[in-house]
C-alpha cells in the first residue's frame, strides 16, 4: 500500500477515534476542542488526498476546511458558550462504556452496509467509506443522546464533517462550488443557531431541550 | 533457543531489575520540575530502598506465611515479566516461555498474590485495598489483552518477539488500529501502575488509596521488595508500549553490532516516555473511585474498537 | 463372550459390576459405619482402574459389544471409543478423589445416612460408567435416567429440611425436562435411520444415516436444550445454585466436577459423532449462549455470600466457557477449518478436565471448612489458614487454578481458547470474522472476573482474622487424613495439568481425530521432541512453556530470598496491626462477602435484581439488607409460572360442570378423532 493511502487510513482511524471521544465527552468546552481536532484531521486528510492524487484545487479546499473548522466555527462556538455562560456545564449522559458499546455496534453495521458501495468505488481507500459512514452514524447517535442544544449543534456539525470526509477520501474531492456552499451554510447555520439559543435561554432560563418539550404540551 | 544469546537475555534481566528504580526517580524528578519544585534527584528511589532494606520489619501477629512470601513472589514475577518483553533486542532465548497472553497472566498472578497478602492480616484497609486492586485488575486485564490482540492479529502471532519483528520488518507502515490500541494501552498503563488519575502514588490518605492500602501492613525489606517490584512493573509496561507502538530501532536477533545503538535508542525512548507520563500526571486530576470502572471500561471499548478497525481497514 | 472383548472394556465392565456389588453390600452392612467407609475406599480403587482402562482404550480402535440385557429384542449396545475414553479418564480421576474424601468425610455421618449415601453413590457411579459406554439410544437413556434419579437422592441426603427438598425437586424437574428433549432428539434420529425395524435406535445406525439440514437442526437444538439443562446454560441454570449448597460436599464436588461434563459429552457425541455436517449458525448460537452463560455466571458468583452458591455460579461460568469452545469448534468445522477446529476442541476438552479437578478440589475443601466451622456463609468465616493450613494450601492452588493464572491448569485452557478465538478471522462471512474475535474480549472479561471472585472467596474464608471467633475451631483441625489425601491429589493434578500441557494434549489426539473428520495427521506442531512446549500451531505463532515459567519464577524468588537473607538480617518484630489511630478496630470490621462484591454489583447493576431494605432516618435499630436474586426467576420463570396458572385457571372454568359434561367432552373428542382418521 502506498504511504499516502496508509496515511489516509491512519487519519480515518483518528477521525473515528475523535468521533468516539466526542460521543463520550461530558464537558462542553472539551467537546468544542474535539470538534476543532476533528476539523484538523479532516483538513489534513484532504491535504494528503491533494498531495497523493495531485489535485492542486483540493489544497484550497483543505485550507478552507482548516480555517473554517479549526479556527472560525470553534471560535464562534466558544464565544457563544462564554456569552451564555455554560462553559462548565456537564451533560448528564449514560454510562460511557454502554454508549461505546452502542457505537461499536454502529461501526460493525456501517462497515457491512458500506461494503457493496465501497467495492463500486474502485479507489484505493474504499475501506475508509465504512469509517466515514460510521462517523456520520456516531454523530447522529450523539445528537440523539444529548440533552442540551449546543452539544446537539456540535453533533450536527460533526455529522457534516463525516460527510465531507466520505466525499474526499472516497471519491477524492467534490466540486468546489458545493464545498463553498456547504462552508457558507455552516457559518450561517452557526450564527442563526446562536441567535436562537439566546432566545431560548431568555424564554426558559436553560438550554435543556426538555423545557421545549414541556412547553409544547 | 539460541544459546549464544543467553548473555543478551541476562544483560536485559540485570538492566531491567537494576535500572527500574532509576525510571521511578526520573518520573518523580520530572513531576517536581513540572510543579516548579527542585525535586529529590534521580537516585532517590535507591536511597529509599536502602533505608527500607536496613530497617527491621514489623509484622502483625496475625500474618501468615503467605504474607511473608508474597513480596518475593511479586518481585520474582515482575522480574520474569521484565525479562520476556523485547526491549532492545528481539533475540531473547527466554521469550518462547511466555507469549503476550502469558505476560498478562503473570501480571494477574502477581496481582492475586498482592491482594491475598493484603487480606491476610485482616485489617479493614487491607481488604479494601485488595478489593480495589482486583476491581482495577479485572477491568484492566481484559483491556490489556485486547490491546495486545491487535498487533497479534497484524503479525499472526502472540509471541512478543515475533510481533516486534513483524512490526519493524517493513520500512514504515502505519497501522490505524494501533492508534486505538495506543490510547487504550496508555489508560491501562496509568491504571495498572497506580498513577494519576486512577491512583495517586504519593497519597497518604488511606481512604483514597489503592496501592497504598494494599501494602499498608508491609515494612522494612518486604516493603522494599514491593516498591522495587512496582518500579520493575512500570518499566516493563513502558517497554511493552515501546515494543508495540514505537519499536523502530530495536536490534534484530543475531545483530550484535546493533546492540549498543539499540540500547541507546531504547533509553532515549524510556526517558521520553517517563517525561510524557509525568506531564500527563501533572495535567490530570485524580478521579473518584467509581469513575474508575468507567475509565477502564472506556479503555476496554477502545481496545475492542482497535480490533474492529483492524478488520475494517485490513491493517 | 468375554474372549471377544478388549481389555479396557473388560476393566470398565468389571468396575461397573464392582460398584453395583458395593451398592448391594452397603445395604447388608448398613449398621457398621466403619465398614461403610471402607466400601468407599474400595470404590475409589475402582475409579483408578477405570482411569487405567481409559488410557488403554484411547489409542485403540473403538471396541464394541452387545450385552443381552434390557428388553427382549432391545439388547444393550456398548462401545468404548476415544471420546468415551477421554471422559472415562476424567470420570475416574475425579471420582477417585471424591471417594477417597468421602471415606474420611463419613466419620461424622449418622447411622442411616452413610449407608444410604453409599448405596446411591455407587449406583450413580455405575450409571455414569454405563452412560459413557452407551452405543444406542435405549441404554443411553436408561443410564441417563438412573444417573438423574440416583443423583437426586444424593442431593436430598439431608431431606429433613424443606429447602433441601425444594432444591432437589427443582433439580429433578429441570433434569427431566432436559431428558425429554434428548429423547425427542433421539426419536428424530431413529426415525430417519433406515436400518430395519427396531435397530434404528443404535448409534451405529444413526451414524450411517444422513439427516436433511432441517431435521438435523431440530436434533441439534433439542440436544442443546436437553444437555444444556444438565450443563446449566442460562436460563436452565437455576437448579445449580440451589442444589449445590444443600448437597453434602462430596456430592457437590461430584455434581460439579463430573455430572456437568456428562452434558458436554452428550453434546459432543450427538453433534460431532452422530450428526455429520455442521451448520455455521449452530456454532454461532452455541457460542453466543456459551459466552452469555459465562458472563452471567461470573457476575453472579462475584456477588454471592454463600460459599457453595458462589462455587455453583462459578461452575456455570466455566461451563459457559466450555460451551463457547464447543460453539467455536462447530463454527470452524462448518467452514472446514479443521486445524482451528482441533484447537478449539482441545481447549474445550482441556477445560473440562481442568474444571473437574479444580472445582472438585474447591467443593471438597469447602466441605472440610463446613465440617470444621458448620458455616457456609462467607461473612462469618475468616482466618482459617491458621487453623487448617493443609486445606488452606491445597485450596490456594485450586484458587489460583480457577482464577486462570499461570503456571496452573486453568490458564492453559484459557490460553488455548483465546488462541482459537484469535484464529477466527478468515470466515467467508465478513460479519462473522469481525464479530467472532470480539468473543475473545468476553472471555478475557470473564477471566478477569473469575480472578476477582476467587480472591474474594479465598481471602474471606482463609485469610484475615476470624469474623465470628465462636464459629472458628479452637484448635488446629485440618481435615481427616483421607480428606487431606484427596485434596492433595487434586491440587497436584491441577499443578501437573498446568505444567505439562503438551503431554495432556497428546493424549487428546485420538479423540480429536475421531471427532474431526479430515484432520491432518500432524496438525499440531508438537512432535515428540516438543513434549515440554505448548505451541498449538507453531512456535513462531504462539508458545508457552509453563514449567520453565515456574522454574524461572521459583529461581528468582529463591535468589532474592537468599540475597535478602544474607544481606539484611534484621529480625522481624511482631506487633498489633496498624489501626490508623482508631483504637477499637475489631475483626468484624474486615470486608464481608457483600462488601467485597459491592463494586461488581455496582457496575453490573442492570444484570442483577437487588432488593434493598434501607433504614429510615430515625430508626432506633437500623437494619440494612440487600438481597441479590437471580434475574431469570423474575424475568422468565415466575412469568412462566403465572402464565401456566392462568391457563390452568381457564381449564378450571371448563371443569366446574357435572360429570355428564365430561362425558360429553370425551365423546366429542372421540368423534373428532374418528372424523380425522383416514
Amino acid at each position: 500500500m502506498p504511504l499516502f493511502a496508509q496515511a489516509i487510513n491512519m487519519l480515518a482511524a483518528l477521525f473515528l477515534l475523535v468521533a468516539f471521544a466526542m460521543l463520550s465527552q461530558r464537558r462542553l468546552a472539551n467537546l468544542i476542542n474535539l470538534y476543532a481536532l476533528q476539523g484538523l484531521i479532516l483538513g489534513l486528510s484532504i491535504g494528503v488526498v491533494a498531495y497523493g492524487t495531485d489535485q492542486p484545487k483540493l489544497y484550497f479546499s483543505a485550507g478552507l476546511n482548516l480555517i473554517l473548522k479549526v479556527i472560525a466555527v470553534p471560535w464562534l462556538l466558544r464565544r457563544l458558550v462564554r456569552k451564555l455562560q455554560v462553559q462548565w456545564d456537564r451533560e448528564t449522559i449514560l454510562y460511557i462504556p454502554t454508549i461505546m458499546l452502542l457505537g461499536l455496534g454502529l461501526v460493525i453495521f456501517a462497515f457491512n452496509a458500506s461494503l457493496p458501495l465501497s467495492e463500486l468505488a474502485g479507489t484505493i481507500n474504499h475501506n475508509t467509506l465504512g469509517i466515514a459512514l460510521a462517523s456520520v452514524l456516531l454523530s447522529s447517535l450523539m445528537m440523539i443522546l444529548r440533552a442540551t442544544a449546543i452539544s446537539q449543534v456540535i453533533g450536527f456539525l460533526a455529522l457534516e464533517n463525516g460527510l465531507i470526509f466520505a466525499a474526499t477520501s472516497v471519491t477524492y474531492g467534490m466540486p468546489m462550488v458545493i464545498e463553498l456552499g456547504i462552508a457558507l451554510d455552516v457559518i450561517v447555520g452557526v450564527f442563526i443557531l446562536g441567535v436562537f439559543f439566546f432566545h431560548i435561554r431568555e424564554q426558559f432560563d436553560s438550554l435543556e431541550l426538555n423545557y421545549l418539550d414541556r412547553h409544547e404540551d | 533457543m539460541n544459546a549464544r544469546e543467553i548473555p543478551l537475555q541476562l544483560t536485559q534481566f540485570v538492566l531491567v531489575v537494576g535500572a527500574a528504580p532509576l525510571l521511578a526517580g526520573w518520573i518523580g524528578q520530572c513531576r517536581a520540575w513540572f510543579a516548579n519544585r527542585s525535586g529529590a534527584g534521580l537516585l532517590q528511589p535507591y536511597r529509599v530502598l536502602r533505608k527500607l532494606f536496613h530497617k527491621s520489619p514489623v509484622m502483625a501477629h496475625e500474618a501468615s506465611l503467605l504474607f511473608r512470601i508474597a513480596p518475593y513472589i511479586l518481585f520474582g514475577g515482575m522480574a520474569l515479566a521484565g525479562a520476556i518483553v523485547p526491549m532492545f533486542s528481539t533475540g531473547l532465548p527466554f521469550a518462547p516461555v511466555a507469549d503476550a497472553i502469558a505476560l498478562v497472566g503473570i501480571f494477574a498472578f502477581t496481582r492475586i498474590f498482592a491482594a491475598l497478602a493484603a487480606m491476610d492480616v485482616g485489617t479493614a484497609f487491607g481488604s479494601m485495598g485488595a478489593r480495589r486492586e482486583m476491581l482495577v485488575g479485572f477491568l484492566a486485564e481484559p483491556a490489556l489483552l485486547i490491546v495486545l490482540f491487535t498487533p497479534a492479529l497484524i503479525s499472526h502471532s502472540t509471541s512478543l518477539t515475533v510481533i516486534v519483528m513483524s512490526l519493524t520488518a517493513a520500512r514504515l507502515v502505519l497501522y490505524p488500529s494501533m492508534a486505538f490500541a495506543a490510547v487504550a494501552f496508555t489508560m491501562v498503563l496509568l491504571a495498572e501502575n497506580g498513577r494519576i488519575p486512577v491512583d495517586n502514588p504519593d497519597t497518604h490518605l488511606e481512604l483514597t488509596m489503592i496501592h497504598g492500602a494494599l501494602d499498608l501492613e508491609y515494612s522494612g525489606r518486604y516493603l522494599a521488595l514491593i516498591e522495587w517490584a512496582s518500579a520493575i512493573k512500570l518499566l516493563t509496561y513502558i517497554a511493552i508500549g515501546i515494543a508495540l507502538f514505537v519499536p523502530w530501532g530495536i536490534a534484530r536477533s543475531g545483530h550484535w553490532a546493533h546492540f549498543p545503538l539499540a540500547l541507546a535508542i531504547f533509553v532515549v525512548k524510556v526517558i521520553a516516555a517517563g517525561a510524557g507520563l509525568a506531564l500527563l500526571e501533572t495535567l490530570l486530576a485524580k478521579m473518584r473511585l467509581f469513575r474508575i470502572p468507567e475509565f477502564l471500561g472506556t479503555a476496554f471499548m477502545l481496545a475492542v474498537l482497535g480490533l474492529l478497525v483492524h478488520f475494517l481497514l485490513g491493517a | 463372550m468375554s474372549g471377544s472383548l478388549g481389555l479396557p472394556l473388560e476393566i470398565v465392565l468389571g468396575t461397573l459390576v464392582l460398584w453395583l456389588a458395593l451398592a448391594l453390600a452397603s445395604v447388608a452392612v448398613s449398621r457398621y459405619p466403619e465398614v461403610i467407609r471402607s466400601l468407599f475406599f474400595v470404590g475409589s480403587l475402582g475409579s483408578l482402574a477405570l482411569c487405567v482402562a481409559g488410557f488403554l482404550a484411547i489409542t485403540r480402535a473403538p471396541q464394541v459389544c452387545v450385552l443381552p440385557l434390557g428388553l427382549p429384542g432391545l439388547p444393550f449396545h456398548l462401545r468404548l471409543d476415544a471420546l468415551s475414553a477421554i471422559f472415562i479418564i476424567l470420570f475416574g480421576a475425579t471420582t477417585f478423589s471424591v471417594s477417597l474424601y468421602t471415606t474420611g468425610y463419613l466419620k461424622h455421618a449418622r447411622y442411616p445416612a452413610g449407608a444410604r449415601m453409599a448405596l446411591q453413590y455407587h449406583i450413580l457411579l455405575a450409571s455414569i460408567a454405563l452412560f459413557f459406554l452407551a452405543d444406542d439410544a435405549y441404554v443411553f437413556m436408561v443410564a441417563w435416567e438412573t444417573m438423574a434419579l440416583s443423583s437426586y437422592f444424593l442431593v436430598v441426603t439431608d431431606h429433613q429440611e424443606v429447602a433441601v427438598r425444594k432444591a432437589g425437586f427443582l433439580y429433578l424437574l429441570i433434569e427431566h425436562v432436559g431428558a425429554l428433549a434428548i429423547l425427542l432428539a433421539f426419536a428424530i434420529m431413529q426415525a430417519s435411520a433406515h436400518h430395519g425395524i427396531g435397530a434404528g435406535y443404535t448409534f451405529h445406525a444413526m451414524r450411517d444415516s444422513t439427516l436433511p439440514t432441517g431435521l438435523a437442526s431440530a436434533v441439534f437444538f433439542l440436544a442443546l436444550f436437553g444437555f444444556g439443562a444438565k450443563i446449566g446454560l442460562i436460563p436452565l441454570h437455576v437448579w445449580l445454585p440451589e442444589a449445590h449448597p444443600v448437597a453434602p460436599s462430596p456430592i457437590s464436588a461430584l455434581l460439579s466436577g463430573v455430572l456437568l461434563k456428562l452434558g458436554v459429552y452428550g453434546i459432543l457425541r450427538v453433534v460431532f459423532d452422530l450428526l455429520h455436517a455442521q451448520v455455521w449458525w449452530w456454532g454461532v448460537t452455541t457460542l453466543l449462549i456459551g459466552l452469555m452463560t459465562a458472563l452471567f455466571g461470573a457476575i453472579y458468583s462475584a456477588v454471592q455470600s454463600d460459599m457453595k452458591r458462589l462455587l455453583a455460579y462459578s461452575s456455570i461460568e466455566n461451563m459457559g466457557l466450555i460451551l463457547a469452545g464447543v460453539g467455536l469448534t462447530i463454527l470452524f468445522l462448518s467452514y472446514h477449518m479443521t486445524v482451528l477446529a482441533a484447537l478449539a476442541l482441545t481447549a474445550t476438552l482441556y477445560h473440562c478436565l481442568n474444571h473437574a479437578f479444580f472445582k472438585s478440589l474447591l467443593f471438597l475443601g469447602s466441605g472440610s471448612v463446613l465440617h470444621a466451622t458448620g458455616e457456609r456463609h462467607l461473612g462469618k468465616l475468616g482466618g482459617l489458614i491458621h487453623r487448617m493450613p493443609w486445606v488452606a494450601f491445597t485450596m490456594l492452588l485450586g484458587t489460583l487454578a480457577i482464577a486462570g493464572v499461570p503456571p496452573l491448569n486453568g490458564f492453559v485452557s484459557e490460553w488455548l481458547l483465546l488462541q482459537a478465538f484469535l484464529g477466527a478471522t478468515s470466515f467467508p462471512h465478513p460479519y462473522l470474522s469481525m464479530a467472532v474475535p470480539l468473543g475473545a474480549a468476553v472471555v478475557a472479561l470473564v477471566a478477569g472476573l473469575a480472578a476477582y471472585v476467587m480472591v474474594k472467596f479465598y481471602g474471606i474464608v482463609f485469610l484475615g482474622r476470624a469474623r465470628e471467633p465462636q464459629k472458628s475451631p479452637a484448635t488446629r483441625i485440618d481435615g481427616d487424613p483421607w480428606e487431606r489425601a484427596a485434596l492433595t491429589y487434586l491440587a497436584l493434578g491441577c499443578l501437573l495439568l498446568g505444567l505439562f500441557p503438551a503431554v495432556v494434549i497428546r493424549i487428546f489426539k485420538p479423540t480429536l481425530a475421531l471427532l474431526i473428520a479430515g484432520l491432518p495427521a500432524n496438525a499440531h506442531g508438537h512432535s515428540p521432541h516438543h513434549w515440554f512446549l505448548l505451541a498449538p500451531i507453531d512456535v513462531a505463532h504462539a508458545s508457552y512453556i509453563p514449567w520453565v515459567f515456574l522454574g524461572a519464577i521459583g529461581l528468582t524468588v529463591l535468589m532474592t530470598f537468599t540475597a535478602v537473607r544474607i544481606l539484611f538480617r534484621k529480625p522481624i518484630r511482631r506487633s498489633a496491626i496498624w489501626n490508623c489511630g482508631y483504637p477499637s478496630l475489631t475483626a468484624r470490621m474486615q470486608d464481608t462477602a457483600e462488601g467485597f462484591g459491592q463494586p461488581i454489583s455496582h457496575i453490573f447493576v442492570s444484570f442483577l435484581r437487588i432488593r434493598r431494605t434501607l433504614p429510615t432516618a430515625d430508626d432506633q435499630t437500623p437494619v440494612y439488607r440487600s438481597e441479590i436474586e437471580d434475574l431469570t426467576w423474575h424475568g422468565l420463570y415466575l412469568p412462566l409460572a403465572r402464565a401456566v396458572s392462568w391457563m390452568t385457571g381457564l381449564v378450571a372454568l371448563l371443569r366446574r360442570r357435572r360429570i355428564a359434561i365430561y362425558l360429553l367432552y370425551s365423546f366429542a373428542t372421540l368423534l373428532v378423532l374418528l372424523v380425522l382418521a383416514p
